[in-house]
Protein backbone atom coordinates (compact mmCIF):
# COMPACT_ATOMS: atom_id res chain seq x y z
CA UNK A 1 0.00 0.00 0.00
CA UNK A 2 1.64 3.10 -1.14
CA UNK A 3 1.38 6.25 1.52
CA UNK A 4 -0.87 7.84 -0.64
CA UNK A 5 -4.01 5.49 -0.53
CA UNK A 6 -2.90 5.43 2.70
CA UNK A 7 -3.67 8.68 3.05
CA UNK A 8 -6.68 8.59 0.76
CA UNK A 9 -8.27 5.70 2.86
CA UNK A 10 -7.71 7.49 6.28
CA UNK A 11 -8.96 10.77 4.69
CA UNK A 12 -12.14 9.47 3.90
CA UNK A 13 -12.02 7.86 7.26
CA UNK A 14 -11.47 11.60 8.73
CA UNK A 15 -14.85 12.83 6.65
CA UNK A 16 -17.31 10.89 8.51
CA UNK A 17 -15.35 11.62 11.60
CA UNK A 18 -16.07 15.25 11.05
CA UNK A 19 -19.31 13.94 9.98
CA UNK A 20 -20.09 11.99 13.19
CA UNK A 21 -18.88 14.95 15.16
CA UNK A 22 -21.16 17.56 13.17
CA UNK A 23 -24.45 15.67 13.87
CA UNK A 24 -23.73 14.65 16.55
CA UNK A 25 -23.50 18.50 17.94
CA UNK A 26 -26.42 19.37 15.87
CA UNK A 27 -28.47 16.82 17.52
CA UNK A 28 -27.67 17.43 20.98
CA UNK A 29 -27.40 20.75 21.71
CA UNK A 30 -30.79 21.86 21.50
CA UNK A 31 -32.09 18.23 22.69
CA UNK A 32 -29.95 18.99 25.66
CA UNK A 33 -31.99 21.92 25.93
CA UNK A 34 -35.56 19.83 26.36
CA UNK A 35 -33.70 17.66 28.33
CA UNK A 36 -32.83 20.31 30.91
CA UNK A 37 -36.33 21.68 30.82
CA UNK A 38 -37.48 18.33 31.44
CA UNK A 39 -34.87 17.99 34.22
CA UNK A 40 -36.18 21.09 35.83
CA UNK A 41 -40.21 20.31 34.88
CA UNK A 42 -42.65 20.89 37.99
CA UNK A 43 -44.26 17.46 36.80
CA UNK A 44 -42.05 15.45 38.68
CA UNK A 45 -42.67 11.52 36.93
CA UNK A 46 -41.50 13.54 34.04
CA UNK A 47 -38.24 14.88 36.27
CA UNK A 48 -37.97 11.59 37.64
CA UNK A 49 -37.80 9.61 33.94
CA UNK A 50 -35.22 12.16 32.99
CA UNK A 51 -33.15 12.16 35.90
CA UNK A 52 -33.09 8.23 35.27
CA UNK A 53 -31.96 8.78 31.42
CA UNK A 54 -29.20 11.17 32.53
CA UNK A 55 -27.92 8.81 35.05
CA UNK A 56 -27.73 5.99 32.60
CA UNK A 57 -26.37 7.97 30.09
CA UNK A 58 -23.84 9.44 32.15
CA UNK A 59 -23.15 6.16 33.99
CA UNK A 60 -22.57 3.50 31.53
CA UNK A 61 -20.08 3.63 28.30
CA UNK A 62 -20.80 5.07 25.40
CA UNK A 63 -19.43 2.47 23.70
CA UNK A 64 -22.45 0.32 24.99
CA UNK A 65 -24.98 2.46 24.30
CA UNK A 66 -23.52 2.55 20.99
CA UNK A 67 -23.95 -1.35 20.97
CA UNK A 68 -27.53 -1.27 22.53
CA UNK A 69 -29.04 1.11 19.49
CA UNK A 70 -27.30 -0.99 16.80
CA UNK A 71 -28.31 -4.72 17.79
CA UNK A 72 -30.96 -3.73 20.17
CA UNK A 73 -33.43 -3.27 17.77
CA UNK A 74 -32.81 -6.63 15.89
CA UNK A 75 -32.38 -8.60 19.55
CA UNK A 76 -35.54 -7.18 20.91
CA UNK A 77 -37.80 -6.65 18.48
CA UNK A 78 -36.26 -8.83 15.48
CA UNK A 79 -35.82 -5.73 13.79
CA UNK A 80 -34.22 -5.50 10.16
CA UNK A 81 -33.36 -1.72 9.48
CA UNK A 82 -31.28 -2.21 6.78
CA UNK A 83 -27.25 -1.59 5.90
CA UNK A 84 -27.70 2.25 6.46
CA UNK A 85 -28.57 2.03 10.42
CA UNK A 86 -24.91 1.72 11.54
CA UNK A 87 -24.80 4.86 10.17
CA UNK A 88 -27.72 6.23 12.26
CA UNK A 89 -27.26 4.39 15.15
CA UNK A 90 -23.66 6.07 15.98
CA UNK A 91 -25.48 9.11 15.61
CA UNK A 92 -28.67 8.05 17.52
CA UNK A 93 -26.05 6.37 20.02
CA UNK A 94 -23.86 9.95 20.17
CA UNK A 95 -27.22 12.25 19.86
CA UNK A 96 -28.59 10.73 23.42
CA UNK A 97 -25.40 10.58 25.45
CA UNK A 98 -24.32 14.25 24.57
CA UNK A 99 -27.61 15.35 25.28
CA UNK A 100 -27.27 14.16 28.50
CA UNK A 101 -24.07 15.96 29.65
CA UNK A 102 -25.19 19.07 27.65
CA UNK A 103 -28.69 18.98 30.03
CA UNK A 104 -26.78 18.82 32.83
CA UNK A 105 -24.91 21.82 31.99
CA UNK A 106 -27.74 24.25 30.91
CA UNK A 107 -29.10 23.54 33.79
CA UNK A 108 -26.47 24.60 36.01
CA UNK A 109 -26.21 27.46 33.93
CA UNK A 110 -29.89 28.12 34.35
CA UNK A 111 -29.82 28.02 37.79
CA UNK A 112 -26.99 30.31 38.41
CA UNK A 113 -28.52 33.33 36.81
CA UNK A 114 -29.91 35.05 39.52
CA UNK A 115 -33.48 34.97 39.91
CA UNK A 116 -33.64 38.69 40.30
CA UNK A 117 -33.28 38.68 36.14
CA UNK A 118 -36.19 36.50 35.66
CA UNK A 119 -38.16 38.86 37.83
CA UNK A 120 -37.10 42.23 36.59
CA UNK A 121 -38.07 40.50 33.14
CA UNK A 122 -41.64 39.38 34.30
CA UNK A 123 -42.26 42.60 35.60
CA UNK A 124 -41.29 44.43 32.38
CA UNK A 125 -43.90 42.82 31.15
CA UNK A 126 -42.00 40.15 28.91
CA UNK A 127 -43.94 36.66 28.45
CA UNK A 128 -42.23 33.32 29.77
CA UNK A 129 -41.11 32.55 26.24
CA UNK A 130 -39.29 36.08 25.47
CA UNK A 131 -37.76 36.29 28.62
CA UNK A 132 -35.88 32.95 28.45
CA UNK A 133 -34.84 33.87 24.68
CA UNK A 134 -33.89 37.49 25.67
CA UNK A 135 -32.92 37.62 28.92
CA UNK A 136 -31.97 34.28 30.72
CA UNK A 137 -30.39 32.17 27.76
CA UNK A 138 -27.65 34.96 26.22
CA UNK A 139 -25.91 34.82 30.26
CA UNK A 140 -26.08 30.91 30.42
CA UNK A 141 -24.69 30.74 27.07
CA UNK A 142 -22.04 33.05 28.04
CA UNK A 143 -21.51 31.06 31.33
CA UNK A 144 -21.54 27.57 29.92
CA UNK A 145 -18.87 28.23 27.16
CA UNK A 146 -15.57 26.52 29.41
CA UNK A 147 -18.34 23.63 30.31
CA UNK A 148 -19.25 23.00 26.53
CA UNK A 149 -16.44 23.45 25.47
CA UNK A 150 -14.70 20.32 27.08
CA UNK A 151 -17.43 18.48 26.22
CA UNK A 152 -16.85 19.56 22.21
CA UNK A 153 -13.22 18.55 22.96
CA UNK A 154 -14.34 14.94 24.31
CA UNK A 155 -16.49 14.31 21.38
CA UNK A 156 -13.80 14.79 19.07
CA UNK A 157 -12.02 11.23 20.98
CA UNK A 158 -14.96 9.67 21.27
CA UNK A 159 -16.02 9.72 17.79
CA UNK A 160 -13.28 7.30 17.56
CA UNK A 161 -15.92 4.60 19.39
CA UNK A 162 -18.18 4.22 16.99
CA UNK A 163 -15.63 1.65 15.91
CA UNK A 164 -17.29 -0.44 18.66
CA UNK A 165 -19.97 -0.92 15.59
CA UNK A 166 -17.63 -1.42 12.60
CA UNK A 167 -18.36 1.94 11.43
CA UNK A 168 -15.89 3.02 8.84
CA UNK A 169 -14.64 6.54 10.78
CA UNK A 170 -11.39 7.66 11.07
CA UNK A 171 -9.89 5.66 14.11
CA UNK A 172 -11.13 2.21 12.25
CA UNK A 173 -9.51 2.84 9.07
CA UNK A 174 -6.57 3.08 11.13
CA UNK A 175 -6.85 0.18 12.87
CA UNK A 176 -7.66 -2.26 9.69
CA UNK A 177 -4.87 -0.71 8.11
CA UNK A 178 -2.33 -0.66 11.01
CA UNK A 179 -2.69 -4.13 11.16
CA UNK A 180 -2.85 -5.40 7.71
CA UNK A 181 0.41 -3.51 6.76
CA UNK A 182 2.48 -3.95 10.12
CA UNK A 183 2.93 -0.43 10.37
CA UNK A 184 2.26 2.12 13.22
CA UNK A 185 1.77 5.08 11.02
CA UNK A 186 -1.83 5.71 10.77
CA UNK A 187 -1.75 6.15 14.43
CA UNK A 188 0.00 8.71 13.81
CA UNK A 189 -1.88 10.12 11.16
CA UNK A 190 -4.81 9.56 13.55
CA UNK A 191 -3.01 11.41 16.35
CA UNK A 192 -2.40 14.26 14.26
CA UNK A 193 -5.71 14.68 12.64
CA UNK A 194 -7.46 14.09 16.56
CA UNK A 195 -5.17 17.27 18.11
CA UNK A 196 -5.70 19.72 14.65
CA UNK A 197 -9.36 18.94 14.92
CA UNK A 198 -9.45 19.91 19.16
CA UNK A 199 -7.43 22.86 18.25
CA UNK A 200 -9.42 24.16 15.62
CA UNK A 201 -12.79 23.98 18.10
CA UNK A 202 -11.11 25.01 21.15
CA UNK A 203 -9.63 28.28 19.15
CA UNK A 204 -13.02 29.08 17.62
CA UNK A 205 -14.70 28.50 21.29
CA UNK A 206 -12.08 31.01 22.34
CA UNK A 207 -13.05 33.22 20.01
CA UNK A 208 -16.77 32.76 21.02
CA UNK A 209 -16.08 33.84 24.48
CA UNK A 210 -13.88 36.57 23.41
CA UNK A 211 -17.06 37.80 21.45
CA UNK A 212 -18.81 37.68 24.53
CA UNK A 213 -16.54 39.29 27.43
CA UNK A 214 -17.55 42.53 26.65
CA UNK A 215 -20.08 42.72 29.62
CA UNK A 216 -19.45 40.56 33.31
CA UNK B 1 -40.62 70.90 48.72
CA UNK B 2 -42.81 70.06 51.33
CA UNK B 3 -44.18 66.99 49.91
CA UNK B 4 -46.60 66.82 53.20
CA UNK B 5 -48.86 69.10 52.32
CA UNK B 6 -49.90 68.42 48.97
CA UNK B 7 -53.10 66.13 48.89
CA UNK B 8 -54.31 63.14 47.14
CA UNK B 9 -55.80 64.10 43.44
CA UNK B 10 -59.49 65.22 44.46
CA UNK B 11 -62.04 65.22 41.93
CA UNK B 12 -64.87 67.33 41.49
CA UNK B 13 -68.20 65.26 41.41
CA UNK B 14 -67.75 61.78 40.89
CA UNK B 15 -65.43 59.43 43.19
CA UNK B 16 -62.13 58.82 42.53
CA UNK B 17 -60.72 55.79 41.50
CA UNK B 18 -57.73 54.27 43.23
CA UNK B 19 -55.23 53.56 41.15
CA UNK B 20 -53.92 50.14 43.36
CA UNK B 21 -56.44 48.26 46.21
CA UNK B 22 -55.02 46.07 48.18
CA UNK B 23 -57.81 44.21 50.41
CA UNK B 24 -57.30 42.01 52.92
CA UNK B 25 -53.98 40.34 51.62
CA UNK B 26 -52.73 37.73 53.54
CA UNK B 27 -49.41 35.60 52.53
CA UNK B 28 -47.41 32.66 54.47
CA UNK B 29 -43.99 31.27 53.24
CA UNK B 30 -44.69 27.75 54.35
CA UNK B 31 -46.13 28.05 57.66
CA UNK B 32 -44.69 31.60 58.15
CA UNK B 33 -47.27 34.10 57.94
CA UNK B 34 -45.81 37.69 56.52
CA UNK B 35 -48.97 39.28 55.86
CA UNK B 36 -51.69 39.28 58.09
CA UNK B 37 -55.20 40.43 56.33
CA UNK B 38 -52.79 43.85 55.13
CA UNK B 39 -55.18 46.94 53.12
CA UNK B 40 -53.51 49.58 51.33
CA UNK B 41 -54.97 51.67 48.85
CA UNK B 42 -52.91 54.22 46.57
CA UNK B 43 -54.33 57.21 44.83
CA UNK B 44 -53.14 58.61 41.77
CA UNK B 45 -50.43 61.03 42.02
CA UNK B 46 -49.79 59.89 45.92
CA UNK B 47 -46.44 59.01 47.04
CA UNK B 48 -46.47 56.44 49.93
CA UNK B 49 -43.95 55.38 51.70
CA UNK B 50 -43.64 52.20 53.87
CA UNK B 51 -41.47 52.39 56.58
CA UNK B 52 -40.89 49.47 59.40
CA UNK B 53 -38.18 46.87 60.59
CA UNK B 54 -36.36 43.95 58.21
CA UNK B 55 -39.16 41.14 58.72
CA UNK B 56 -42.15 43.23 58.72
CA UNK B 57 -43.22 42.28 55.18
CA UNK B 58 -42.74 45.29 53.89
CA UNK B 59 -41.00 44.01 50.57
CA UNK B 60 -43.42 40.71 50.22
CA UNK B 61 -46.14 43.46 50.22
CA UNK B 62 -44.36 45.05 47.25
CA UNK B 63 -43.71 41.85 45.55
CA UNK B 64 -47.91 40.78 45.93
CA UNK B 65 -48.64 43.96 44.24
CA UNK B 66 -46.31 43.50 41.61
CA UNK B 67 -47.42 39.77 41.06
CA UNK B 68 -44.17 38.51 41.62
CA UNK B 69 -45.37 36.64 44.90
CA UNK B 70 -48.85 35.08 44.73
CA UNK B 71 -51.41 36.02 47.97
CA UNK B 72 -53.04 33.35 49.94
CA UNK B 73 -56.05 35.30 50.50
CA UNK B 74 -57.67 38.76 49.32
CA UNK B 75 -58.11 41.00 46.62
CA UNK B 76 -55.61 43.09 44.33
CA UNK B 77 -56.96 45.61 41.64
CA UNK B 78 -55.52 48.14 39.84
CA UNK B 79 -57.57 51.12 38.33
CA UNK B 80 -60.53 48.59 39.32
CA UNK B 81 -59.40 45.74 37.05
CA UNK B 82 -59.29 43.23 39.41
CA UNK B 83 -55.61 40.59 38.79
CA UNK B 84 -56.81 38.75 41.71
CA UNK B 85 -59.40 38.29 44.01
CA UNK B 86 -60.33 35.74 46.46
CA UNK B 87 -63.62 33.62 45.41
CA UNK B 88 -64.84 30.43 48.07
CA UNK B 89 -61.44 29.43 49.66
CA UNK B 90 -59.01 30.49 47.22
CA UNK B 91 -57.30 33.06 45.16
CA UNK B 92 -58.32 33.50 41.50
CA UNK B 93 -55.89 35.40 39.15
CA UNK B 94 -57.13 37.48 36.22
CA UNK B 95 -56.53 35.58 32.40
CA UNK B 96 -53.16 35.69 30.94
CA UNK B 97 -54.24 38.56 28.41
CA UNK B 98 -55.97 40.66 31.40
CA UNK B 99 -52.76 39.85 33.41
CA UNK B 100 -50.36 41.20 30.63
CA UNK B 101 -52.43 44.71 30.66
CA UNK B 102 -52.05 44.55 34.46
CA UNK B 103 -48.36 44.58 34.59
CA UNK B 104 -48.33 47.75 31.84
CA UNK B 105 -50.11 50.10 34.80
CA UNK B 106 -47.07 49.45 37.04
CA UNK B 107 -42.97 49.48 37.57
CA UNK B 108 -40.71 48.27 39.89
CA UNK B 109 -37.11 49.02 40.96
CA UNK B 110 -35.36 46.43 42.72
CA UNK B 111 -32.85 46.64 45.60
CA UNK B 112 -30.00 44.97 43.13
CA UNK B 113 -31.41 46.81 40.26
CA UNK B 114 -31.40 43.76 38.06
CA UNK B 115 -30.26 45.25 35.13
CA UNK B 116 -29.90 42.79 32.02
CA UNK B 117 -25.82 42.74 31.73
CA UNK B 118 -25.70 41.89 28.33
CA UNK B 119 -28.05 44.98 27.54
CA UNK B 120 -25.98 48.25 27.14
CA UNK B 121 -27.80 50.92 28.73
CA UNK B 122 -29.71 52.28 25.78
CA UNK B 123 -31.26 48.50 25.14
CA UNK B 124 -31.79 47.84 28.35
CA UNK B 125 -34.05 51.26 28.15
CA UNK B 126 -35.62 49.87 25.13
CA UNK B 127 -36.07 46.17 24.81
CA UNK B 128 -39.36 46.09 26.70
CA UNK B 129 -41.02 48.94 25.20
CA UNK B 130 -39.96 47.70 21.44
CA UNK B 131 -40.32 43.78 22.33
CA UNK B 132 -43.41 44.47 24.71
CA UNK B 133 -45.32 47.08 23.70
CA UNK B 134 -44.41 46.89 20.11
CA UNK B 135 -43.52 50.26 19.95
CA UNK B 136 -41.72 52.38 17.26
CA UNK B 137 -37.54 51.94 18.12
CA UNK B 138 -37.02 55.47 17.13
CA UNK B 139 -39.86 56.62 19.16
CA UNK B 140 -38.26 54.39 21.90
CA UNK B 141 -35.12 55.41 21.42
CA UNK B 142 -36.04 59.25 21.48
CA UNK B 143 -37.83 58.70 24.81
CA UNK B 144 -35.26 56.63 26.73
CA UNK B 145 -32.80 59.26 25.75
CA UNK B 146 -35.20 61.66 27.11
CA UNK B 147 -34.87 59.63 30.60
CA UNK B 148 -31.53 59.13 30.67
CA UNK B 149 -31.23 63.39 30.28
CA UNK B 150 -32.96 63.33 33.13
CA UNK B 151 -31.68 60.82 35.00
CA UNK B 152 -28.34 62.98 34.24
CA UNK B 153 -26.89 59.45 32.33
CA UNK B 154 -27.37 60.64 29.13
CA UNK B 155 -23.55 59.64 28.45
CA UNK B 156 -24.23 56.26 29.61
CA UNK B 157 -26.32 55.07 26.98
CA UNK B 158 -23.60 53.00 25.45
CA UNK B 159 -22.04 51.48 28.62
CA UNK B 160 -22.69 47.98 30.06
CA UNK B 161 -24.02 47.92 33.72
CA UNK B 162 -21.07 46.52 34.85
CA UNK B 163 -19.12 49.47 33.78
CA UNK B 164 -21.48 51.71 35.80
CA UNK B 165 -21.32 52.76 39.68
CA UNK B 166 -24.33 51.58 41.86
CA UNK B 167 -25.88 54.65 41.86
CA UNK B 168 -25.43 55.34 37.75
CA UNK B 169 -26.80 51.64 37.94
CA UNK B 170 -30.20 52.42 39.57
CA UNK B 171 -31.07 55.73 38.07
CA UNK B 172 -30.99 53.20 34.91
CA UNK B 173 -33.50 50.90 36.72
CA UNK B 174 -35.52 53.79 37.26
CA UNK B 175 -35.28 54.95 33.69
CA UNK B 176 -35.84 51.23 32.37
CA UNK B 177 -39.36 51.27 34.37
CA UNK B 178 -40.49 54.61 33.74
CA UNK B 179 -40.02 53.81 29.62
CA UNK B 180 -42.44 51.71 29.91
CA UNK B 181 -44.66 54.81 31.23
CA UNK B 182 -46.06 53.10 33.85
CA UNK B 183 -49.00 54.21 36.04
CA UNK B 184 -47.42 53.56 39.29
CA UNK B 185 -43.85 53.05 39.97
CA UNK B 186 -43.10 50.66 43.26
CA UNK B 187 -39.35 50.96 44.63
CA UNK B 188 -38.23 48.16 47.14
CA UNK B 189 -35.17 49.50 49.00
CA UNK B 190 -33.92 51.53 46.11
CA UNK B 191 -30.91 52.52 48.14
CA UNK B 192 -30.11 49.53 50.55
CA UNK B 193 -27.37 48.53 48.06
CA UNK B 194 -25.78 51.31 47.62
CA UNK B 195 -22.63 53.56 49.07
CA UNK B 196 -23.92 56.49 51.60
CA UNK B 197 -22.48 58.54 48.96
CA UNK B 198 -24.05 57.26 46.20
CA UNK B 199 -27.68 56.98 48.05
CA UNK B 200 -28.42 60.81 47.22
CA UNK B 201 -28.17 61.28 43.56
CA UNK B 202 -30.84 57.99 43.55
CA UNK B 203 -33.40 60.25 45.93
CA UNK B 204 -32.91 62.86 44.18
CA UNK B 205 -34.41 61.29 41.23
CA UNK B 206 -37.29 59.81 43.13
CA UNK B 207 -37.67 63.54 44.76
CA UNK B 208 -37.99 64.88 41.44
CA UNK B 209 -40.75 62.47 39.98
CA UNK B 210 -42.63 63.03 43.68
CA UNK B 211 -42.21 66.60 42.20
CA UNK B 212 -43.69 65.57 38.96
CA UNK B 213 -46.34 63.40 40.95
CA UNK B 214 -45.31 60.35 39.54
CA UNK B 215 -47.73 57.87 41.85
CA UNK B 216 -45.25 55.71 43.83
CA UNK B 217 -45.06 53.33 46.45
CA UNK B 218 -41.03 53.02 48.08
CA UNK B 219 -39.95 50.67 50.73
CA UNK B 220 -37.38 53.04 52.17
CA UNK B 221 -35.12 53.49 55.24
CA UNK B 222 -34.69 56.85 54.66
CA UNK B 223 -36.81 58.03 57.26
CA UNK B 224 -35.28 61.54 56.46
CA UNK B 225 -36.17 61.29 52.52
CA UNK B 226 -40.02 59.64 54.01
CA UNK B 227 -40.59 62.61 55.54
CA UNK B 228 -39.72 64.95 53.13
CA UNK B 229 -41.24 63.34 49.72
CA UNK B 230 -44.18 61.12 50.70
CA UNK B 231 -47.97 62.14 51.13
CA UNK B 232 -48.25 59.56 53.48
CA UNK B 233 -46.18 57.24 55.48
CA UNK B 234 -47.47 53.33 56.40
CA UNK B 235 -45.56 51.79 59.50
CA UNK B 236 -45.53 48.04 59.33
CA UNK B 237 -44.50 45.64 61.83
CA UNK B 238 -44.95 41.78 61.88
CA UNK B 239 -46.99 41.47 58.68
CA UNK B 240 -49.36 44.13 60.05
CA UNK B 241 -49.68 47.96 59.06
CA UNK B 242 -49.83 49.43 62.29
CA UNK B 243 -50.33 53.25 61.73
CA UNK B 244 -50.37 55.35 58.58
CA UNK B 245 -50.93 58.90 58.07
CA UNK B 246 -48.82 62.42 57.55
CA UNK B 247 -45.20 61.30 57.39
CA UNK B 248 -44.35 64.20 60.11
CA UNK B 249 -47.07 62.64 62.44
CA UNK B 250 -45.79 59.43 62.28
CA UNK B 251 -42.22 60.08 62.09
CA UNK B 252 -42.02 62.73 64.63
CA UNK B 253 -45.05 62.03 66.77
CA UNK B 254 -45.85 57.94 66.18
CA UNK B 255 -48.87 57.11 68.50
CA UNK B 256 -48.02 53.32 68.60
CA UNK B 257 -45.08 51.92 71.20
CA UNK B 258 -43.99 49.79 68.12
CA UNK B 259 -43.38 52.92 66.58
CA UNK B 260 -41.95 54.79 68.68
CA UNK B 261 -39.32 51.61 69.53
CA UNK B 262 -38.83 51.30 65.44
CA UNK B 263 -37.56 55.02 65.12
CA UNK B 264 -35.55 55.14 68.26
CA UNK B 265 -33.46 52.35 67.07
CA UNK B 266 -32.68 54.35 63.63
CA UNK B 267 -32.01 57.46 66.22
CA UNK B 268 -29.06 55.26 67.63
Amino acid sequence: MTLQTMLTTLASGMLKSIMIYALTLLGSLPLGMLVAFGRMSKCAPLRLIIKFYISVMRGTPLMLQLMVVFFGPYYLFKLNLGSDYRFMAVIIGFVINYAAYFAEIYRGGIESIPVGQREAAQVLGYSRASAFLRVILPQVIKRIIPAVTNEMITLVKDTSLAFAISYSEMFTMAKKIASSQATLLPFVVAGVFYYIFNFAVAYGMERLEKRLSYYR
Amino acid sequence: MDGGSRKPYETDGYAVMNLLEMNGIKKAFGGLSVLEDISISVSEGEVVAIIGPSGSGKSTLLRCATLLETIDSGDISYLGKAAARTEGNGVVYAEPAELKQIRGYFGLVFQSFNLFPHFSVLKNLIDAPIKVQKREKAEAVEEAMALLRKMGIEDKKDAYPCQLSGGQQQRVAIARALALKPKILFFDEPTSALDPELTGEVLKVIRRLAEERMTMVIVTHEMGFARAVADRVVFMDGGHIIEQGDPKEIIDNPRHERTRAFLRKLER
